[in-house]
């Protein structure tokens, strides 16, 4: 386990600002953390192992220390993985995190949320409801109409030109839902 | 009008017949006995033939109740009618005492048939009982020929049931009780698959009745049933969503205010949106027991020893309310996925998963350093047949041995990581998916020995008392505070929760294990006093050595200066103060040193020291 370098800091939160937006400072610097037994509230870190990028409480760090490389697994919350080709993406187990600070948002009618449960993209026919304001290539969190989050992506289209697209269209390309966990667990 | 007055006559006439019929029933009898009041009796043998009657000939009812000497009656049942009664009359009239000594001789027969018949019964339900025969050598040598008969199989279970629960009246002469018992056994292992070795265990724990309805229970599913997770959502919310989806569902019982029990349902269970959100977990009821009764609180530091697939951490995770600090450890790689998955799927965020063999978790984690341990533990898994049936005849005496011996030193480290001085904990929560005695009493029974430990209340009372006493082995009284759960009772897979708390860091036990009468400790004792009596100090390091040896094979922390198991030998340590590390190296090294000049001198004189 060791914390992330220059270059692997700035491709993790360049994906984050996607989806967080103005909410990042939040996350990185001021979230109040209750975990580990200290009394007073500490703050959250980045560590990477194995490739993957772990959103984790300062006090589970100190405490993971002793623990050999070889046989830690995880820590706090997985928020993405670096593929092969030293590329940031984001993985499904930050969905709790992401959907607690989304900026933009997407509902779907509950006729396509299994669709959008086995990987597939949004199609304008299944939207409910979307916030303002979102431009092309934003990070869009999914939700189910009860405010229960499905997973997130990268909007294709902006708000407006959503208005005016045929039912068909893809309005948000999916890159991860919770589907994942019963479809691909040995891949996550 | 004619025609008016004749429907009202019919009419008229249609119900006074059916009353007329009653009527002249009833008024039959009192005639007849009017007509034939000599004796009781025949009264009522005419009551008895009239029944008779009656009952054999319903069309001849009509005929029977015109035999009042109705007027009315004749209108409707006219020929027939008129025909039988006249000769009924004739009957009663001119012969009555033929009748009468027809009478008696029916009565007598009558007492006759009914004396025979009871005999015959009497002798019918002999020959049921003594027709149960065990069967012969000859007869068990062809039924091993041929393929296994299961109707006469579970014929012969339920005999030998019947039995043995009446032996004394029931038994076959010249058979023993034994003999049953081993039929039954044999019978058992047959009809449901089990191995000689299970059977033998279940017979020896539990008396025949309850054995056969554990047997029975373990071939029925147990219920499915979910545990809400409250980090996200609250039972009733949940109950509601899943009302909706169409899952026909409860809540668990009364001792668990977040579980559920499915009885069926229209979508998969393991695949709703609101599963894959993480809302609820599919666990099994006796898996809310362990977490249950080790009652975290917030901002503990807590180790779950066999962690995978994460029922037990996620739902600690949710009773701390993701506070504190959980270190979750699965020793099987295969098994971290799913471990993982479910940890982040349930939104747990205090967690950290290392992949340790359990018995090295102190060398990691170091000693005293948490303050409550779950040690849910392998075992032989003889508690979920229900679940698997190949645990039917897959386990032998070996496997149960393994396990035992897994499990005690699993124990002793989950022991050695907790700190009794812990403000709010101190606590080690054991528990196993088994009902073997080996596993579970005999583990706890070793763990109070060899730490300063005692039994708690576990908080679960609907479970039953563990053994104190199982055929030869005799356990600590406490252990009645520890307890198991059976299908056939709390319809749960055969479960197994003990509660310890850990009195003090020391890794001996000040006081003298008790009641126990086993074997063990009789030659150590003597031994023991053979050695004060003897050269007491090389004697006693070598005895030390030995065991220290030991205790490192299990124990990687350092050991104060051995384990003490001999009373007088403890007594006398606890009046010292114990000498520090260093101090514990130098007298050591300088034992050595005269063990080493002891040696040499006795080979020198030609004897041996020891």
């Amino acid at each position: 386990m060791r914390p992330l370098d220059e270059k692997e800091t700035t491709l993790v939160f360049d994906k984050l600002y996607k989806i967080l937006g103005n909410n990042l400072q939040k996350v990185v610097m001021e979230n109040p953390s209750h975990e580990g037994p200290d009394q007073n509230p500490g703050h959250y870190c980045f560590r990477l192992q194995k490739n993957r990028v772990y959103y984790v409480s300062e006090s589970l760090v100190k405490r993971a220390t002793n623990i050999k490389r070889e046989k830690l697994v995880s820590m706090g919350t997985q928020i993405g993985k670096f593929t092969k080709g030293d590329k940031f993406h984001l993985t499904i187990q930050g969905l709790n995190l992401l959907a607690a600070h989304a900026k933009h948002k997407v509902w779907l009618k509950p006729t396509s949320e299994m669709s959008f449960l086995y990987g597939n993209s949004v199609l304008k026919g299944g939207l409910g409801r979307i916030t303002e304001n979102i431009q092309v290539n934003d990070g869009v969190v999914v939700y189910s109409m009860a405010d229960v989050p499905l997973g997130f992506g990268v909007a294709a289209k902006s708000t407006q030109d959503c208005r005016k697209m045929d039912p068909n269209g893809i309005v948000v390309h999916h890159h991860a839902d919770i589907g994942e966990y019963l479809r691909m667990e040995d891949e996550l | 009008m004619g025609a008016l007055k004749n429907k009202t006559k019919t009419k008229s006439q249609n119900p006074p017949p059916r009353k007329k019929l009653k009527k002249v029933l009833i008024a039959n009898e009192p005639e007849k006995e009017d007509l034939l009041s000599d004796s009781d009796g025949m009264g009522e043998v005419e009551e008895h033939e009239e029944s008779d009657e009656e009952e054999l000939e319903f069309n001849s009812d009509l005929d029977v109740s015109s035999d009042g000497d109705d007027p009315f009656a004749d209108d409707i049942l006219k020929g027939s009618g008129d025909d039988e009664g006249s000769d009924v009359d004739s009957d009663s009239d001119s012969d009555a005492s033929d009748i009468e000594t027809k009478a008696r001789a029916i009565d007598e027969e009558n007492a006759r048939v009914e004396e025979e018949a009871e005999a015959e019964l009497q002798l019918n339900i002999k020959e049921e009982a003594d027709e149960f025969q065990l069967p012969t050598k000859e007869e068990l040598e062809e039924e091993v020929h041929r393929p296994p008969d299961l109707s006469n199989l579970q014929r012969r279970i339920k005999e030998i049931v019947r039995v043995l629960s009446n032996f004394k009246s029931l038994r076959q002469d010249g058979a023993t009780r034994k003999d049953y018992v081993d039929q039954l056994k044999l019978d058992l292992s047959s009809y449901y698959g089990y191995n000689e070795f299970l059977i033998e265990a279940l017979v020896e724990m539990f008396p025949i009745v309850e054995l056969m309805e554990l047997i029975e229970a373990f071939e029925k599913p147990r219920p499915i049933s979910l545990r809400t997770n409250t980090l996200k959502t609250r039972r009733r919310d949940l109950a509601g969503v899943l009302l909706n989806r169409g899952v026909n569902l409860d809540p668990l019982s009364k001792w668990s205010k977040v579980g559920l029990v499915v009885y069926d349902s229209q979508v998969p269970i393991g695949a709703t949106p609101e599963y894959m959100a993480g809302y609820y977990m599919l666990q099994s009821a006796s898996s809310f027991l362990p977490v249950m009764a080790l009652a975290p609180q917030e901002k503990e530091r807590i180790v779950d020893m066999a962690a995978a697939p994460g029922g037990k951490t996620t739902y600690i995770a949710a009773l701390m309310k993701n506070s504190g600090i959980i270190y979750a450890n699965e020793m099987k790689e295969s098994r971290l996925k799913s471990l993982t998955a479910n940890l982040h799927r349930m939104g747990v965020t205090n967690t950290i998963v290392c992949n340790y063999d359990g018995r090295e978790l102190t060398k990691v984690l170091g000693n005293n350093t948490v303050d409550r341990v779950l040690l849910d533990a392998p075992c032989s898994g003889t508690g979920v047949i229900s679940k698997d049936e190949s645990v039917k005849t897959s386990k032998s005496a070996l496997d149960i041995q393994n396990c035992a011996h897994l499990q005690k030193q699993l124990i002793l480290a989950a022991i050695d990581m907790v700190d009794a001085n812990s403000k709010s904990g101190g606590y080690i929560v054991y528990s196993t998916c088994s009902i073997m005695v080996a596993e579970n009493e005999a583990v706890i029974d070793y763990a109070l020995k060899k730490r300063d430990v005692k039994l708690v209340p576990c908080g679960l009372d609907f479970g039953r008392p563990g053994f104190i006493r199982f055929r030869e082995h005799r356990f600590h009284t406490s252990l009645e505070k520890t307890r198991r759960f059976y299908p056939h009772v709390h319809n749960m897979d055969g479960f197994f929760v003990a509660k310890l708390k850990k009195m003090s860091n020391s890794k001996q036990t000040p006081n003298p294990y008790e009641p126990s009468e086993e074997v063990e400790q009789g030659p150590e004792l003597m031994e023991s006093n053979g050695q004060n009596n003897g050269d007491g100090d090389i004697h006693q390091h070598s005895k030390k050595k030995e065991v220290a040896k030991e205790h490192r094979k299990l124990i990687n922390g350092s050991t104060k200066g051995g384990k003490g198991e001999n009373p007088p030998v403890m007594e006398k340590r606890t009046k010292r103060k114990r000498p520090s590390r260093e101090e514990i190296a130098r007298i050591r090294e300088e034992k050595r040193q005269a063990l080493r000049e002891a040696k040499s001198k006795g080979k020198r004189n030609g004897g041996t020291v020891d």
